[in-house]
């Protein structure tokens, strides 16, 4: 079957290759050279790899914990509000509107947000002009801003997806729940906390599984705005395991980092379905 | 005529909740909805404004100021400097290939792991989890060999095989749930009429699932549209690269002329908003199909 010879060669063979070639030194030309565990090893005592796992933890916030919440607020106020008092029309059409930058190529939206970003860019331009000066910055230069500034592109690129699979779960909520609970004296802040957030629970553990596995791979928004830089600070697994293996051309270390990448996504990939399980046998109980 | 003369009778069941709503509070939640929106969207109103502006008008006026000028000096010199329309001919090429071929091997398998019954089916979707979960950059090195080893370095067919099967990996795991829901009375029915098993495939299950595997060749389209790492190692050449490849490219010469930039990143992201334009209903609808798992 066609299915699993693609998967074997797509797949399968290069993943092991890929292990296999984290044990041995190689220039990408030439005969690999076998040095054991020597790539790990000096992995671990690389500050840049730790900088990058560290920079991964804001990559996380940026785009699980951030959107979610954001998304949690916005999704309950369209659904338990806007469709109410406005008509279930505008609604579609705010979800529609924060959607929209969740589809844009990340590249494309990266040479946007540098547009807006650098020292001359639009953002410092719009901050002179209001007169506040002071609160120019070189975002995507400064080595103490850069990180947050990829953080606040990625909140931008992350709430649509996750204000369209909540809303989503929304919808087979009965609204006269909300009816019931708004007669009972329930206000919004209640209703928000003892229905939406319950009722949207198989929702929030898809999305937080999702959105951190995709934390863990980012990589275009790192290429595009700072290339991992200034000095390191925006690194991230990805672009250090890319740097490696197209820059350095060390391709051995390059392999051990996607590994030792790997390994960790699939842990945590594995302990969130675990965790989503587990929750779900306590709901049949 | 006669709907219009009574208008104002409150005829909606809904009524008494509405008009408990009426106050001075619905206006300011609006208002903030409309001004974070707003701020969402910012940034693309403002590259469609700078893209069309004259180099002179924006170093005059600012970005936030309404264009004063009108060119598309900016939008002609990126089309034709980075030769936008190959580039676009590429994108389609490989994402409508990677959307059809994707779904079909998607149906195939599924098809194979969830009816058809081989053995281990079980074990092939834990894999295919595995598959799905796999950072690229954990294949991209070995990929990027063997490509050239095979002589499909730089040509589209290598990206179009690879995100064929990696599309699949997800389109097989979504496929084979749906297929477990099937009404198997009627896969039997057919069985004992004696159809065989590609005419069960196409006469039945085709059919049924139709709307599910256009949402999944949209998804695959759009998704096969913003992939990144992988063609941007295996396409080297201009006359290969995809428009999220060559966008990626481009960055670093940003601060050069902000008014082409903004024109570019116009250019670069049109596409997509076309794209949205158009299967907007089926995308928000993908996005639920994709939470099912």
């Amino acid at each position: 079957m066609p299915g699993l010879i693609g998967f074997l060669l797509v797949v399968a063979v290069p993943f092991a290759m890929n292990i296999g070639i984290s044990f041995t030194r190689w220039r990408g030309i030439g005969e690999p050279r076998y040095v054991g565990l020597a790539n790990y090893t000096r992995l671990l005592a690389d500050t840049a790899f730790w900088t990058s796992l560290e920079n991964t933890l804001f990559f996380v916030v940026a785009m699980a914990v951030v959107p979610t919440v954001i998304s949690l607020v916005l999704a309950s106020t369209l659904f338990d509000y806007v469709a109410n008092t406005f008509g279930q029309g505008l609604s579609s059409f705010f979800r529609a509107g924060f959607y929209l930058p969740q589809i844009l190529p990340v590249s494309a939206a990266g040479i946007l947000w540098g547009w807006i970003l650098n020292p001359h860019g639009v953002l410092n331009l719009i901050l002179g002009g209001l007169g506040m000066v002071g609160l120019q910055g070189n975002w995507l230069g400064d080595p103490g801003l850069a990180i947050y500034a990829l953080m606040a592109v990625m909140v931008w690129l992350q709430i649509g997806y996750s204000l369209v699979v909540f809303m989503s779960g929304l919808a087979r909520v009965d609204p006269s729940l909300y009816e019931a609970a708004e007669l009972d004296g329930a206000g919004s802040v209640q209703r928000f906390w003892y229905i939406t957030i319950p009722m949207l629970r198989p929702e929030i553990f898809v999305v937080g599984l999702t959105t951190t596995i995709a934390a863990l791979k980012v990589f275009a928004p790192v290429y595009v705005l700072t290339n991992g830089g200034p000095n390191f600070s925006t690194m991230v697994p990805s672009y250090y395991s890319y740097y490696q293996f197209f820059s350095t051309v060390r391709v051995g270390y390059g392999a051990a980092i996607a590994t030792a990448q790997t390994a960790i996504t699939v842990v945590l990939g594995l302990i969130f379905l675990w965790a989503q399980s587990r929750d779900e046998e306590e709901d049949m109980e | 005529m006669t709907d219009a003369t009574i208008p104002s009778a409150p005829a909606k069941p809904s009524a008494g909740r509405r008009s408990r709503r009426r106050g001075a509070g619905r206006w300011i939640v609006l208002g903030l909805l409309i001004l974070f929106l707003l701020l969402m969207l910012a940034p693309l109103v403002l590259a469609a404004m700078n893209a069309v502006k004259t180099a002179a008008d924006y170093a005059a006026r600012g970005p936030l100021a309404l264009p004063h000028s009108f060119t598309i000096a900016g939008l002609k010199a990126f089309w034709v400097h980075a030769n936008f329309p190959r580039k676009l001919l590429n994108s389609l090429l490989l994402s409508g290939a990677a959307a059809v071929f994707g779904t079909a091997l998607s149906l195939f398998n599924a098809y194979a792991i969830g009816i058809g019954r081989i053995r281990g089916g079980r074990a092939l979707l834990v894999l295919i989890l595995l598959g799905i979960m796999i950072p690229q950059e954990s294949l991209v090195y070995p990929l990027y060999y063997m490509a050239k080893a095979a002589g499909l370095f730089d040509s589209l067919w290598s990206v179009i095989i690879i995100f064929t099967v990696l599309q699949s990996a997800f389109g097989t795991y979504l496929l084979s749930a749906v297929m477990q829901e099937f009404p198997h009375e009627l896969l039997e029915a057919a069985r004992v009429d004696g159809a065989t098993r590609w005419q069960i495939l196409r006469l039945i299950v085709l059919p049924i699932l139709r709307p599910t595997l256009a949402v999944l060749a949209t998804f695959f389209f759009i998704w096969t549209w913003n992939e990144f790492l992988l063609p941007l190692v295996l396409l080297a050449s201009n006359d290969t690269q995809t428009i999220s490849v060559a966008m990626g490219v481009l960055s670093g010469q940003y601060v050069s002329d902000p008014t082409t930039t903004a024109a570019a990143s116009l250019l670069g992201i049109a596409p997509t908003i076309l794209f949205f334009l158009i299967f907007q209903r089926t995308l928000t609808k993908g996005v639920i199909v994709g939470a099912v798992k």
